[in-house]
């Protein structure tokens, strides 16, 4: 049997997570590996522009908080340490943590660098494919940051059967930073593809963190979860046969049950005969769960099918500028009010003739399910009195004219309906991304130790 | 012998969650109990889906269905009015979307008598 827990579902997740897993893993006396996954779309195209700002810069900002309290630890006892959090510069990731541990008075560690995901400059996209669920959205013609393709776990493997005692990637698919530790100690082929497709399936559990295990699930009165504060993150113990049991560690928060796994089972997949990733086609129709003790659920019955014959690859664009501005209406009236600020600033934009993509919501009404027309706001007839905040957001090339928009916002102080008060705003400029398909032979991904490592 | 249907909210006898990737969603609805998986299927349509996402113009609704799961699984082309890098929206990824979806009314047998007012066992999937 072989331990995969997790450490962080995302980039911004709770820095103490890591902490109940590793000493969990730790006790059992069998190593393992804990994996990071803290590397969205977004966040690699931002590591991008950091690393163009500072070469040292352009990983995992949080790198060192997560890995100071669990690092001494996982090297004593033998457990691996996987992540994305190289993100847009594995290399500096890699210098970062040895750093990290001489400055920890350990001898330094043993750690790989994986690369071959950054294919700027490699490909011509115009002779590739978009992917088909970006849908309706327009093509970018700015300038493109970045193109990160989405690796496989064989360099990750290959790593750990090196002797990596800590593995840093960039963009490779979430799952595979637990099939690639699978692998390296199975030994299983990547020919033996109900094996591999189970490794996918751990890592497809575990990749979004407590998400399996009692986070994103609280619904107090209909799905209570225990200690929300204190959740523990989960831990795959896994066969030699690819069935594993997901749980978490003794004394945590959350829990682990037939419906926590349901919904991350099923979270983020569009076929589910068909879970698409670099290393297998996943078929999840046929698995099994079964709750074999509390916080124990029992997973079996994954299938693989060959993997795809492309990758997908993200492409990030320098994007619109985002403005956001916020001012709240309340007691007797406020919604009448609230609907007459808005009515205000689309008069006052095409007055002042701003070109901005705009939108409104009403915070408290249905501001989450709408659209950009707001047509379900329209329709809305709950209560006029109340207390409700309305947020508009502004986008548009020009710093300037998304300002402009949101300085009419500000202006609503003393110009707008009666009683408007707590304006917030910010601008920022944002990263846009599409995905393409990419042929499979135009990636090839490898490893190699950081300088001082052997 | 038919039995009598009473309306609620399918929050009451499912539970889901929705995730994005491009300007796709994807939502799962998992009936608590086994005996709901009919009414997931003959009430939670992809039709019925598709009209409370009207509003969002979105473009395509397929439903696939996991009956070893009671689960179903629906993936909504073009709702996220550009994805989460590119829309204006409150709730730029659709996480809060698999609640508007929980919100549907569907018709649930119960049993006639006392039973006609069956409240679903929501904890007892465990």
């Amino acid at each position: 049997m072989y331990r995969i827990g997790s450490g962080a579902g995302f980039s911004g997740d709770r820095i103490d997570a890591p902490q109940s897993v590793v000493a969990a893993m730790a006790a059992a006396g069998e190593g393992g590996a804990i994996i990071f996954e803290t590397l969205g779309e977004r966040t690699l195209a931002l590591g991008q522009i950091a690393k163009k700002q500072d070469p040292q810069r352009g990983y995992e900002p949080l790198l060192e908080d997560l890995l100071e309290p669990i690092l001494a630890q996982c090297i004593a006892d033998g457990i691996v340490i996987v992540g994305n959090f190289g993100a847009a510069n594995p290399p500096a990731a890699a210098a970062s943590i040895q750093a990290l541990a001489c400055r920890l008075g350990h001898d330094e560690p043993r750690i790989a660098v994986v690369g071959g995901d950054d294919l700027l400059g490699r490909i011509d996209l115009s002779q590739t494919e978009r992917w088909d669920g970006d849908g309706r959205v327009a093509d970018f013609d700015g300038d493109v940051i970045a193109i990160n393709a989405y690796l496989g776990a064989a360099a990750i493997a290959d790593a750990i059967r090196a002797g990596a005692q800590i593995v840093v990637t960039g963009r490779v698919a979430d799952p595979a930073l637990a099939l690639g530790p699978l692998v390296a100690h199975f030994g299983w082929s990547w020919d033996d593809l109900d094996r591999i497709a189970a490794g996918t399936l751990v890592g497809h559990l575990l990749e979004c963190g407590s998400q399996v295990s009692g986070g994103f699930f609280a619904d107090p009165g209909v799905k209570d979860v225990p200690d929300t504060a204190n959740i523990g993150f989960p831990i795959a113990e896994v066969e030699a046969d690819g069935s594993f049991v997901v749980t978490k560690a003794e004394g945590t928060g959350g829990l682990v049950d037939l419906r926590t796994v349901k919904e991350q089972l099923l979270y983020e997949v569009h076929d589910p005969a068909a879970y698409l990733t670099p290393d297998v086609t996943l078929d999840i129709t046929k698995v099994e769960l079964e709750q074999v003790a509390p916080d124990r659920v029992r997973v079996t019955g994954a299938r693989g099918h060959p993997a795809p014959v492309r990758l997908k690859a993200t492409v990030s664009f320098y994007g619109d500028w985002l403005g956001e501005a916020e001012i709240s209406y309340a007691g007797p009236n406020a919604l009448a009010r609230a609907r007459l600020a808005i009515t205000t600033i689309n008069e006052r934009l095409r007055l002042r003739g701003l070109p901005v993509r705009h939108r409104a919501d009403v915070i408290g009404t249905v501001s989450a399910f709408d659209s950009d027309d707001g047509a379900l706001l329209a329709d809305f007839d709950g209560a006029t009195a109340g207390d409700y905040r309305v947020r508009f957001a502004f986008g548009a090339p020009s710093q300037r004219e998304v300002e402009r928009a949101v300085q009419e916002v500000n202006a609503l102080y003393c110009c707008g309906p009666a009683g408007g008060g707590g304006v917030r705003q910010s601008v920022r400029p944002q990263v846009r991304t599409l995905s393409h398909m990419v042929p499979r032979d135009l990636v090839r991904s490898s490893f190699q130790f950081a300088g001082g490592g052997s | 012998m038919n039995l009598p249907v009473r309306v609620f909210k399918l929050h009451e006898i499912a539970h889901g969650r929705s995730g994005d990737k491009g300007n796709r969603l994807n939502v799962n609805v998992i009936a608590y109990e086994a005996h709901h998986w009919p009414v997931l299927l003959a009430e939670v349509t992809s039709e019925r889906v598709a009209a409370l996402f009207a509003h969002r113009n979105v473009t395509r609704v397929t439903r696939y269905e996991l009956p070893r799961l009671n689960a179903l699984n629906f993936v909504i082309e073009d709702a996220l009015e550009g994805g989460v890098n590119s829309s204006l929206a409150v709730d730029t990824h659709g996480k809060c979307l698999s609640y508007l979806v929980l919100g549907l009314d569907v018709r649930v047998p119960v049993e006639p008598g006392e039973g006609a007012s069956l409240k679903p066992a929501l904890q007892s999937a465990r």
